[in-house]
């Protein structure tokens, strides 16, 4: 549960899943942000206008998946590393995830890792499709990996490589 | 940096310091920051040589060398590291240069430095 | 002896706020910090900050102090010294400073004190142990100097300070044993817990730490959960091995210089400890004396800096150097945004201790009992 141990309910993951009538369609945005907290910045980073404007600083992202065009930038803006692209235009089998990673060695196009779901455990392998990391990201890697199509609810992680992030 | 291993394999370190070494402690690369280290120098503590780097804290030069007991308390002689790290809590007062009471972990280390871990109030080890 | 218009005591993120605002307004401003660079504990954190665009947000802390520093440097009005300790302030409004070996003295016409927050600490067997540190500690050794505190560290405390740490000890290539927590909530933001629990980071909430292990530094923990009387259950006691200990149990004001200028202290426990009476414009209730950031309560990083922006208007507005009318529109837009950061439910111990803070008893005349500090 969130509040004792950092990980959202399959009730919390519900509340932010994009509508099924559109998930097949192009990838979009899983804003997985469930406390009031004062902060915009995916507001402010997203092109589209699908992470509506803050009322109040300390809403919960209001977003209107009808509106988003899975850009993902709004992926590397967040402070609290809790936005996700999911795409599941590939076909019925396969989907690609696209998470933050702010740790070292930044995986490659081509390599497999390691995924783990929201509370660190093992969730399959999966090959790493896209890595942007450009400027305007700011250290904040997007890292885009091939999934299960039926592992869209649980991928959330790229495991350290060997446990061991002090690779040269 | 592995040299700090090396220097105080003898009866300065004990087993949980070598434990604590098991890998390197300087960070080489970081994935949202750079490190410029100044030159490399050497200093002394307790007597033995220690390499460095110039300008940065006392405290964090021995840390990296794996050297963590800066002094022992006044009354129960217990060991003592740094707490704060930022000059606010006089935990990691050490002996530089004959002069007790400096707070290791914001004086800058310079070439040749002698320190001595403290004891008490400020009488050095080696002195007692 | 040295004068100047505005002095601010910390380099910090509302010490350096201040000081962009009022010499905005062209207030000359000397900034006096005890550190060897400008930027407090912003210079040791990698993490884009929460808030809004104001209070940028987005934007790591280490970038911040760049920002804030171009503002100050565009200005010949505004200087910072460093490595210069504030010491003293005598009845007279005279601080007295010690650099690099030397002293001396200096009066402001105004004083901002943004002298910012010590870490706390928790008492248990072995928690003088080397290898017992606190978290702010582990930061500044690993992100400033680029040196592990440990290999195995275990964490303790899930609020914000001690979730952001975890996680960027994770970035420095440490282990996390794990993550202890007394409370059975997680203090900090979900997304911090989140992010680190999703790299298997274990989060004991309803656990407390019973004893750090080891002869002359730390070679394990010992922890174990805690029951509905907050008071260890025996029966749970394990042990981590870890080699060192992050103590992130929260922060003090820095509040010396408070004291010594007789500003009317309350114990505030919400705020973190002793803190400042104040009113809206930050303004204590010494003449000529404004407070700022953690020293004048522990809040966010971004309310520090909207404090500091106010302490610097007003303390300009109060030189002469803002008109009445800019004085109000500026005012309301920084309290605007400071307001607002604080409005949610992350804010309502903030918004319990500032109140408590309002309705105490302003207790100056207390320290000058049987003199008059003002003759």
């Amino acid at each position: 549960m969130l509040t004792s141990d950092g990980v959202p309910t399959p009730r919390d993951i519900e509340k932010i899943r994009p509508p099924d009538e559109i998930r097949r369609e192009r990838p979009l945005v899983w804003v997985e942000c469930f406390q009031e907290i004062p902060c915009d910045p995916c507001h402010q980073a997203c092109p589209s206008g699908a992470i509506v404007e803050f009322e109040d600083i300390n809403d919960i992202p209001n977003v209107m998946h009808e509106l988003c065009t899975g850009c993902g930038l709004c992926i590397a803006s967040c402070p609290g590393l809790a936005i996700f692209v999911v795409d599941e235009s590939e076909g019925p089998d396969q989907a690609l995830v696209s998470m933050p990673y702010e740790m070292l060695p930044v995986p490659v196009t081509g390599q497999m890792v390691t995924l783990l779901d929201r509370s660190g455990r093992p969730a399959g392998r999966g090959e790493v499709v896209r890595v942007r990391n450009p400027k305007t990201f700011d250290r904040t890697a997007v890292v885009t990996v091939r999934i299960p199509a039926s592992k869209v609810d649980d991928i959330r992680a790229i495991a350290l490589p060997g446990g061991d992030v002090d690779a040269k | 940096m592995s040299a700090g291993i090396a220097l105080f394999s003898g009866n300065h370190l004990h087993l949980s310091e070598v434990d604590f070494m098991e890998k390197e402690l300087r960070i080489s690369e970081h994935p949202v920051l750079d490190f410029s280290p100044g030159d490399k120098v050497q200093f002394w503590f307790e007597g033995e040589p220690v390499t460095g780097y110039l300008g940065e804290p006392v405290a964090a030069a021995l840390h990296a060398a794996g050297i963590r007991v800066l002094r022992y308390s006044r009354r129960l002689h217990r060991p003592r590291g740094f707490y704060c790290a930022i000059g606010n809590c006089s935990e990691c007062l050490v002996e530089i240069d004959g002069e007790p009471n400096v707070r290791s972990c914001i004086t800058p280390l310079a070439e040749g430095m002698r320190i001595r871990r403290q004891a008490g109030e400020g009488r050095a080890i080696a002195d007692s | 002896m040295l004068t100047a218009e505005i002095i601010v005591v910390g380099a910090g993120p509302a010490g350096l706020s201040a000081a962009a605002e009022a010499s905005h307004w062209n207030a000359g401003v000397t900034v006096f910090d005890r550190d060897a660079t400008p930027g407090g504990q912003l210079v040791k954190q990698t993490h884009r900050f929460f808030g809004s665009r104001a209070q940028r947000a987005g934007t790591r802390g280490i970038d911040i102090i760049r920002i804030l520093l171009d503002e100050i440097g565009e200005r010949e009005n505004a200087r910072i010294v460093s490595g210069a300790d504030v010491v003293s302030r005598y009845d007279d409004g005279v601080l007295g400073i010690a650099k690099a070996g030397h002293w001396f003295k200096a009066k402001p016409e105004r004083l901002i004190l943004a002298t910012g927050a010590a870490e706390k600490t928790l008492a248990f067997p072995g928690s003088d142990l080397p290898g017992v540190y606190g978290a702010g500690a582990v930061q500044t050794l690993m992100n400033v100097h680029g040196v592990r505190p440990g290999q195995h560290v275990l964490m303790v405390g899930a609020g914000n300070i001690g979730l952001i740490v975890a996680y960027q000890l994770i970035q420095a290539g440490v282990e996390v044993v794990g993550v202890v927590e007394a409370s059975e909530r997680i203090g900090g933001y979900w997304v911090h817990a989140s992010k680190i629990r999703r790299l298997k980071i274990p989060i004991f909430t309803r656990h407390t730490i019973l004893q750090a292990r080891g002869k002359e530094s730390v070679e394990g923990a010992i922890i174990a959960e805690v029951g509905g009387d907050w008071a260890p259950i025996e029966s749970t006691r394990r042990e981590l091995s870890c080699d060192a200990i992050c103590l992130a149990v929260g922060l003090s004001p820095l509040v010396d210089l408070m004291w010594q200028s007789g500003c009317s202290m309350s114990w505030i426990s919400e705020l973190g400890g002793y803190v400042p009476a104040r009113d809206p414009s930050m303004g204590s209730d010494v003449d000529g004396v404004y407070v700022a950031g953690d020293a004048a309560g522990i809040e966010e990083a971004s309310a520090a800096m909207m404090e500091g922006r106010i302490a610097g208007l007003s303390a300009a507005h109060s030189l002469g150097k803002v008109s009445d009318e800019q004085f109000g529109l500026r005012a309301e837009e920084i309290g605007r945004e400071l307001a607002n950061l604080r409005s949610g439910p992350t804010g309502e111990v903030v918004r319990r201790g500032l109140s408590k803070l309002e309705r105490a008893p302003r207790n100056s005349q207390v320290l000058v009992e049987g003199g008059d500090s003002r003759c």
